[in-house]
């Protein structure tokens, strides 16, 4: 299929190929690090976390708004204080969830699938009676949706810059906070023996709640970062449940290094398939290999030792 | 005296049938099949969903069969009765579909529905119409295939979306060669079937030719693969949420659609769409349809005028909008000339009824129970709206079973 082509165009398409990858990495990344906090260091299966991240979108959609009515002159920094209130609010949504509806679930974790799935329903219905059932149009500042040409046919998308950027960042603070700081070693200790560390004096549930949180405002910001490059409706958190749970289940519930190599494999997986071939036929492709390897190593790439 | 009072029963017996004969004589002629009339009301039915994925798209149409049916109203009604629905919601789930059409023919009576959105929710339903002898009045542009004695199309089908839209693309653009791009269900396939057979009669080139989940959201590689093949034209028929990832995307990849060098066309995005995808993302791309809001004619000037004031200033009307509420109106018409609400009356009736006053300008319904209707392009603006720019001449003839395009 390449005899067409010059060498040039062969290497300007691998490498706009290569951060095609790299962008649907971050973007798995995003999307699967709130749930992979709560999953694994919870053991929560929480089926609204795209719900959450519709909030984000929705959240950041009113503060377009207000920035575009009120304070024009500064629109196209909105973005940013758009992001840290979306993870505020998802924050606190989530915090609230935790106090009424999770803390009575936690020894029954079938029942928290249930629960959060109907949580799901119940949002996703509040967000048509607000919002209305119509998509609303988010307005990116120009300068995020451009791209910079480097060459005839290399064009870098800088919303996808930004969202790798985002993912870094993210990340990076997801990992100070987890394995470095205080409260990371709070939360390690309650994942690894709950009577053991309320013994010691750490206020499990304090913890539990501020975990929930965390990974419903990491929702929120993925959210509110994917206006850029997807839809804001109310059933659009739909469409990313599905790849969220595999990025996560595929690595290893309880690990967030899991996640991200489990991200990188199924990223660079499906985009150089659907270079190749069909999209229906690559995303066929990679649900089966996931399957199969899944059937093969159940506890996913990277499995945590626990003593049970 | 036994010959008396035999006589005195016959002439009971007459004396009541005359009696009901005459209270009723109107009455029994426009409804003999005992449907939901009564002397001043009819009840139809509305069958959207109003729940559900399908909402976004679906609320458009409840919005204009409503406002429709306030207006026969408002003119004194169907027959001198008022219009009267019941509304049920269809959930986005095809099975409820079924079950809530039946419920509006079996137990509501009712005597036309207009309704379903998807082709999925239109062949749920189709058997139950079938059955029980309803009559549904389907808005949406689909991919053809079909000709039910119990529907009336009033969307466009494929052919009528597609062919003269590649015609004018070729001549206008003179565009050589194509990539069509597609979601992955019947619709967009179909109609890119029709699409690749009249290409390539025309002695055109199809480059490529994708399809997408429902519901994807990255559309990096495919973009990529775009840029490797240089097509004259994009053709795509992607939907739903995907729409927006996809426009989004193409815009962030450098491909700005007001740029003469790339021509996109597509048969997916109405007004309606835009609002979601925003009108600084698809600025420049080319839809064809039959129906657009900026139609400028006295028509569809005080639709939008009547449009706006039951559903506020903002509110934006898509192809799909305006084909739901002929439903309406076209039903109106066919149950006039036929003198009676009976659904094979109605049915008989139906050919041939024309509509002068629809928003898209003159309409004709075609004895395979579809319109006649014109082709147009628009090319879309920032604001979310469309400039037309080309109209058929003729109204194109329906033709749910194209010969040698399938």
């Amino acid at each position: 299929m390449f005899s067409d082509y010059s060498s040039t165009e062969l290497i300007s398409i691998f490498a706009m190929q290569g951060f095609a990858g790299l962008i649907l990495f971050s973007v798995f990344v995003l999307m699967a690090l709130g749930l992979a906090i709560i999953f694994g260091q919870m053991g929560v299966i929480n089926m609204a976390h795209g719900e959450f991240m519709i909030l984000g979108a929705y959240v950041t959609f009113l503060i377009s708004n207000l920035f575009a009515d009120f304070m024009p002159a500064i629109f196209s920094i909105y973005f940013f204080i758009a992001m840290i209130v979306a993870f505020f609010v998802c924050g606190a949504v989530g915090a609230f969830v935790e106090w009424s509806i999770i803390r009575h679930l936690y020894r029954r974790p079938l029942d928290t699938l249930l629960a959060t799935w109907g949580l799901s329903l119940i949002l996703q219905q509040l967000y048509r009676t607000v919002f209305g059932a119509r998509e609303v149009g988010v307005t990116i500042p120009d300068w995020m949706m451009g791209s910079i040409p480097l060459t005839d046919i290399i064009e870098i998308p800088l919303n996808g810059v930004f969202v790798m950027c985002l993912t870094l960042i993210i990340t990076l603070a997801v990992y100070f906070l987890m394995f470095k700081s205080r409260f990371g070693g709070q939360v390690r200790a309650v994942v690894q023996n709950r009577p053991m560390a309320g013994a010691v004096g750490i206020n499990t549930e304090k913890v539990d709640r501020i975990t929930f949180a965390l990974g419903c405002g990491i929702a929120g910001i993925a959210g509110s970062a994917f206006t850029m490059i997807g839809s804001t409706g109310p059933t659009s958190g739909q469409l990313y449940i599905v790849d969220t749970f595999l990025v996560v289940v595929f690595g290893g519930a309880a690990s967030l290094l899991g996640t991200i190599a489990s991200a990188f494999t199924i990223s660079q997986a499906q985009s150089t398939m659907e270079f190749f071939l069909s999209g229906s036929m690559s995303k066929v492709l990679t649900l089966l290999t996931v399957v199969i390897i899944l059937m093969i190593r159940p506890q996913g790439l990277f499995a945590l030792k626990l003593r049970k | 005296m036994i010959f008396q009072k035999s006589i005195s029963r016959v002439f009971k017996l007459t004396a009541i049938a005359g009696l009901a004969l005459g209270m009723n004589s109107t009455f029994a002629e426009v409804n003999t099949t005992g449907l939901a009339v009564t002397d001043d009301t009819v009840t139809v039915g509305i069958l959207h969903s109003v729940t559900g994925t399908m909402a976004i798209s679906e609320t458009g149409s409840v919005q204009a069969e409503k406002l429709a049916i306030k207006q026969i109203n408002e003119m004194g009604g169907v027959l001198g009765r008022q219009i009267e629905y019941i509304q049920e919601d269809g959930a986005s789930d095809w099975p409820t579909f079924a079950e809530k059409s039946k419920k509006l023919l079996v137990n509501d009576k009712v005597a036309a529905v207009f309704g379903c959105w998807t082709s999925a929710s239109r062949k749920a339903v189709l058997p139950v119409f079938e059955q029980y002898n309803g009559m549904l009045y389907y808005p949406t542009f689909y991919e053809g295939l079909e000709q039910s004695p119990n529907v009336i199309y009033t969307g466009q089908e494929a052919t009528q979306q597609i062919l003269a839209g590649i015609d004018w693309v070729a001549k206008e653009k003179d565009a050589k060669t194509f990539y069509l791009l597609g979601s992955d269900y019947i619709w967009p396939r179909t109609s890119n079937k029709i699409a690749r057979k009249h290409i390539e009669k025309l002695g055109l080139k199809v480059v490529g030719e994708e399809y997408y989940p429902l519901g994807h959201t990255q559309f990096n590689s495919v973009i990529n693969k775009i840029k490797l093949k240089k097509p004259d034209v994009i053709y795509a028929i992607v939907v739903g949420g995907s729409n927006v990832a996809f426009y989004k995307q193409l815009k962030a990849a450098g491909i700005d659609l007001t740029d003469d060098k790339y021509t996109l066309l597509t048969i997916s995005v109405t007004e309606d769409e835009i609002l979601g995808i925003g009108g600084e993302n698809i600025e420049g791309a080319y839809a064809a349809m039959k129906y657009f809001q900026s139609l400028d004619n006295p028509n569809n000037k005080s639709f939008v005028e009547a449009f706006k004031e039951e559903y506020g200033e903002d509110i934006v009307i898509g192809d799909v909008t305006q084909a739901a509420y002929l439903g309406p109106w076209l039903w109106k018409a066919a149950v006039e000339k036929a003198g009676s609400f009976d659904i094979d009356k109605v049915r008989a009736a139906s050919p041939g009824i024309e509509l002068t006053t629809a928003p898209e300008g003159y309409v004709k319904v075609h004895e395979n129970h579809h319109l006649w209707s014109k082709t147009r392009i628009g090319l879309a603006k920032r604001d979310g709206q469309y400039d037309v720019i080309y109209e058929t001449e003729g109204l194109m003839e329906p033709d749910p079973f194209p010969k040698g395009y399938q």
